[in-house]
């Protein structure tokens, strides 16, 4: 398990440089170097200290952004980018309405820091409309009345969409617990429950 | 949330280096973290994003065990079939109902998951203390602890896994501080009851990684963990109780109860155990363990209803261990 302790001199790692410049700590940065600095090695990308332009995939296109090690993948995608489907509550971070897809696993964007989803694919709910042609968890929300006021909508559709990728012929039950991280203070819940059962049974 | 560096460290020893300093933070998922660094709640100068580190992916057999590393999402507990004997984490994965945290959440974030007291995450600490006075002792204690709460901390373990795992006899791995230094303790051991703000809730220190947790075999053992949620969606449970029994031609021969959500740290029941040893679990035995459990619990000002919680969570994850759990409620 910790076979892979000793990094070799030519491997990636962080760099004594980088490290040092580390928040001021130097005296105990100085007796950690000293002691270790044969083992680990140079490589000015493990630590990011200020700004740093990363390219992310966002629905399938490579997009250069420039982010702060603080700055969420919610600020990015919103601020940076326009993609303001993704809600921000700001104080209740897991309501859900900011769930996006990362490597097809749903996720809060929220409490999700830009520099973590670094080329990974991400998928936000502009990815589910293709022209005039809507995924069917958007028209199944549309059919069932699975929204009111709209606000937590597009993380519901996002995190249905990626519950049926998972659970394709979900079972009632099944769905209840699997949309559980969304919050939607209208309380539509029956619509969108009714719309994932659709799906699950006719196959979407 | 104020500024601070971000490390992707690519090996323990990295891991290890980068945490030693004062002002480091693990960072797995960040569900647990990002808000806590937006309120200021937790103020750190470098995150350490551990997710590089392959060595801490994976469920293996080892020997007659099995090893999970910390960055297992709840996902992959859930389905891993190595896991399949070890029925009480799959009851701890039912009850989170929400697929951005089973597909996110990790194990290590599970268990040292802050606590979701409400005076800690609205920045009073970890004591919940302002002008010398503990706000859970005099306000609103709720969902505070109803045992080990004589000292200055009166939040409870935040924990979904730890019960169970504790009621396993499962072990955990930490890396640290020096670069090949690893030891491994029960996991009842990695928490503590903080005594002032500068403890922490685990024995955690800087330059310490928990790496895997190990579960012994789990052959001739039943094992259950019932948890009472208030609600639906992302409640934490209110009380909850993990039950690991040994049983012996219908006699239990060894039994391990451990309750969550109750105190500051998992709670060990040696006195509903001791109600277990020897006997058939029936519905009565059960009720009896039960109420042994809760004998010596001291509840705060409004939370005395967690007593009942805590007593029939442990009933109950008796009788679904050994499938006599009917019905719903």
């Amino acid at each position: 398990m910790s076979g892979s302790s000793k990094t070799p001199r030519s491997g990636p790692g962080f760099s004594r440089r980088s490290f040092l410049k580390g928040s001021g700590a130097a005296m105990a940065a100085t007796a950690i170097v000293t002691g270790a600095e044969e083992a680990l090695v140079a490589d000015d990308n493990t630590v990011v200290s200020g700004p740093k332009e990363i390219t992310l995939n966002v629905n399938g296109q490579d997009r250069k952004v420039t982010v702060e090690p603080r700055t969420s993948l919610l600020e990015v995608l919103r601020d940076q980018l326009g993609l303001t489907g993704s809600k921000d509550l700001q104080d209740i971070y897991v309501d859900g309405a900011d769930t996006v897809m990362v490597d097809g696993k749903a996720t809060y964007a929220g409490t999700t820091f830009a520099l973590q989803v670094e080329g990974k694919p991400i998928r936000t709910v502009e990815s589910l409309r293709d022209g005039r042609n809507l995924d069917p968890v958007v028209t199944g929300f549309v059919k069932h009345d699975g929204m009111q006021c709209g606000y937590c909508t597009p993380g519901f559709v996002v995190a249905t969409r990626a519950f049926l990728d998972q659970n394709p012929s979900a079972t009632l039950e099944e769905i209840q617990k699997g949309l559980g991280g969304n919050i939607c203070r209208c309380g539509t819940y029956d619509g969108i429950t009714k719309c994932a059962l659709e799906l699950a049974k006719g196959g979407a | 949330m104020n500024p601070f560096e971000y490390a992707q460290p690519n090996t323990e020893a990295e891991a290890v280096a980068l945490l030693a300093e004062r002002g480091s933070t693990v960072l797995a998922s960040g569900m647990d973290l990002m808000p806590l660094l937006r309120k200021s709640v937790v103020e750190t100068e470098r995150v350490v994003d551990i997710s590089r580190v392959e060595s801490l992916r994976g469920i293996e057999a080892v020997g007659g065990g099995v090893t999970i590393g910390v960055l297992s999402t709840l996902e992959d507990i859930a389905c891993n079939p190595l896991l399949a004997d070890y029925p009480s984490l799959k009851d701890v994965n039912e009850g989170i109902r929400a697929i951005q945290v089973q597909q996110n959440g990790t194990l290590g974030g599970d268990l040292c998951h802050l606590p979701n007291c409400w005076y800690f995450r609205s920045g009073y600490g970890l004591l919940g203390r302002e002008n010398g006075k503990s706000l859970p002792e005099i306000g609103d204690n709720r969902y505070h602890a109803i045992f080990g709460n004589a000292g200055p901390a009166k939040f409870v373990s935040a924990s979904r896994f730890a019960p169970a795992l504790i009621a396993w006899g499962a072990k955990v791995r930490i890396a640290g501080p020096e670069p090949d230094a690893e030891k491994w303790l029960p996991l009842e051991e990695f928490y503590q009851t903080p005594k002032t703000e500068r403890h922490g809730v685990t024995v955690l220190t800087p330059g310490q990684l928990l790496t895997h947790v190990w579960l012994p075999s789990a052959e001739n053992k039943v094992s259950a963990t019932y948890e009472v949620l208030e609600m639906e969606g992302l409640d934490w449970p209110l009380a909850s109780a993990a039950a690991t029994l040994e049983l012996e031609a219908g006699r239990v021969r060894t039994a391990t109860i451990v309750l969550g959500h109750v105190a500051p740290t998992p709670w060990f029941s040696l006195v509903a155990a001791d109600v277990l040893v020897g006997q058939p679990v029936t519905p009565q035995l059960a009720q009896a363990a039960g109420e042994a459990a809760v004998s010596e619990a001291t509840p705060l000002s409004e939370n005395a209803y967690k007593v009942r919680l805590a007593q029939t969570s442990v009933k109950r994850a008796l009788l679904k261990a050994t499938n006599q759990l009917e019905g719903g409620l």
